[in-house]
């Protein structure tokens, strides 16, 4: 699959000396879904805006579909819409002039019949004629939705798409993405939310303090760093560690009844045969075994914190 | 050319000015009408012409020139400066649109405004006095150059300004004065030669001496230098702003 959006080595500094942005680096293939996590301040916003031309970056190049966004600005905005993180709205304007005014902007001619089935795809039609002030946190952030694609783009940007939403329209919102992406738009999100990243993206990239640590398929990433636990239920308590199973480095619970045995998938032997052997072997019956899988969030986070500790040691 | 972008620009803030056409037009109204009853009736009592000129048909050129001067500010300052202070920037930043043609939608949509106010005043002015127009092609030429040179300076007021009292500073404190002692309501004619000659450094002279002349053929000075002010300050506006959005300054930082 072609790149859509190419960043290379991109530096920002903003004028009062702060390094937003070092050496960024980060392909997008067109048709993806992909995330890009960092916490507050890691230049998430900054990136993305460097990329729709709302902030001015200092060096490097960044390409839409093979083309410079600074020479070729004309045409490789026509193709991209951003959602800001804030509801950044007119509140005395009405939805439809407001989604109307967006679609202009992007020189696109009027066509009233695509925005009244944009509007109906959001649930915002019976709401057309109502002022932005007069609608919820909610359907405000649709709002701002239907205007980054008013125009029609192919890369769409969602900074903090679900920031400050309820949990049901939060995955309202999710639906929404996965639909676009469906019909063929590329999507590059912010969030801070693991969940969203998890649910939502092919790829994922990490940022931290103005560069990327990591980009990799979602998939692949927790796999590759991700623990995994099995925890085996037994019948009775374990008494004593001994005899087979004192070899372990296991935890009980407090029932002394469930052994908690972390392993890593991508080390070459994982002990779980041995174990259930062991089990066996020092009489114990089994009642049932679970896995459980770490998170992207909590990858998330030992990145960060690794991450951070070798800026400390530098 | 983004036309589609500057008319919606351009739509946009006339759409605002729509939504408060009360108040944008019966402000200027309510204005010129208490600037007829104080200086037509009360003072032009006592200076029945200048330079042949009825008085109160002497100030409806200055009159014109100051609301249009303020209008043209306030309007083009605030219609830029709002979207900066809701953050609704960022669409028109990330819009296929070149800095010429921001500033054409935005300046076009206040210079319009101005005019429209221009052309109420007129026929205001009218109720009160005979107003007339020997040249009005020229009258329309200094109406419309004035009010674009004025929008592109107040679009550089929204531009820099850090709250909505910034936008009310220069007004206030330098374009006021400026028209009150440019000749508005008098001749310079009509000073001793010192105060003459301090006159003639205020710009606004210049303009209202040039759109006075369209009315009645009566001007304190050449009508060429009068054109040649309000080109010089056009220039000088459109080279700040180009200036300052080739530096992001302020907006892209």
């Amino acid at each position: 699959m072609k790149n859509i959006l190419e960043i290379n080595n991109v530096t920002k500094f903003y004028k009062n000396s702060v390094k937003a942005l070092e050496n960024v680096n980060l392909n997008i293939k067109e048709g993806e879904i992909f995330a890009l996590l960092g916490p507050n301040g890691a230049g998430k916003s900054t990136l993305i805006n460097s990329i729709c031309g709302i902030v001015n970056f200092n060096t490097g190049t960044i390409k839409i579909n093979n083309m410079d966004i600074v020479k070729n600005y004309r045409t490789t905005r026509k193709i991209t819409g951003i959602v800001p993180q804030e509801l950044n709205l007119e509140s005395f304007e009405t939805v439809w002039n407001n989604v109307n005014y967006s679609r202009g902007l992007f020189g696109k001619k009027p066509d009233h019949n695509y925005i009244e089935k944009l509007l109906k795809q959001l649930s915002l039609w019976d709401k057309k004629d109502n002022k932005i002030k007069e609608l919820s946190g909610g359907m405000k952030r649709r709002v701002l939705i239907a205007k980054a694609l008013s125009h029609q783009p192919k890369l769409l940007f969602l900074d903090e798409p679900t920031a400050s939403v309820d949990v049901e329209l939060r995955k309202d919102m999710w639906d929404v993405v996965k639909k676009l992406n469906k019909d063929g738009v590329t999507i590059i999100l912010t969030t801070h939310y693991i969940e969203e990243a998890e649910e939502l993206s092919d790829r994922v990239a990490v940022i931290n303090d103005g560069k990327i640590i990591l980009v990799d398929e979602k998939d692949k990433l927790i796999k590759k760093l991700g623990e995994k636990t099995i925890k085996i239920e037994l019948f009775e308590s374990v008494k004593k560690i001994n005899g087979n199973l004192s070899k372990y480095n296991f935890t009980l619970d407090q029932t002394n009844k469930i052994i908690s045995h972390t392993y890593n998938l991508n080390s070459n032997t994982t002990d779980i045969t041995e174990l259930l052997n062991d089990v066996k072997k020092d009489g114990y019956k089994i009642k049932d075994i679970n896995t459980e899988q770490s998170s992207l969030e909590e990858i998330f986070i030992k990145l960060i914190q690794e991450n951070n500790n070798e800026l400390v040691r530098n | 050319m983004n036309w589609y972008g500057i008319k919606a620009i351009y739509i946009h803030e006339m759409e605002r000015f729509r939504r408060t056409l009360f108040q944008s037009l019966a402000s200027p109204i309510i204005t010129t009408s208490l600037y007829f009853v104080v200086f037509g009736s009360a003072i032009g009592s006592r200076i029945t012409e200048i330079d042949g000129i009825n008085y109160g048909s002497y100030i409806v050129p200055g009159m014109i020139m100051l609301t249009i001067l303020t209008q043209s500010i306030s309007n083009a300052s605030f219609a830029f400066y709002f979207p900066r202070f809701t953050n609704t920037i960022y669409e028109i930043l990330a819009a296929p649109l070149s800095s010429f043609e921001i500033v054409l939608g935005f300046v076009g949509a206040a210079a319009s405004k101005s005019l429209i106010i221009g052309c109420v005043i007129i026929l205001t002015a009218n109720f009160f006095v005979d107003v007339r127009i020997d040249h009005p092609l020229l009258m329309m030429f200094f109406l419309i150059l004035t009010s674009i040179t004025f929008a592109l300076f107040g679009f550089i007021i929204g531009m820099y300004a850090e709250g909505f009292e910034g936008l009310q500073i220069i007004p206030i404190l330098i374009i006021t004065p400026l028209v009150f002692l440019g000749g508005s309501f008098y001749s310079i004619n009509m000073l001793p030669e010192f105060w003459q000659k301090i006159s003639l450094l205020n710009p606004v002279l210049y303009l209202i001496s040039g759109f006075r002349y369209s009315f009645y053929e009566v001007s304190d000075v050449s009508l060429l230098t009068s054109t040649l002010t309000i080109l010089t300050i056009l220039i000088g506006c459109i080279i700040f702003i180009t200036y300052t959005f080739s530096k992001g300054y302020r907006i892209k930082d």
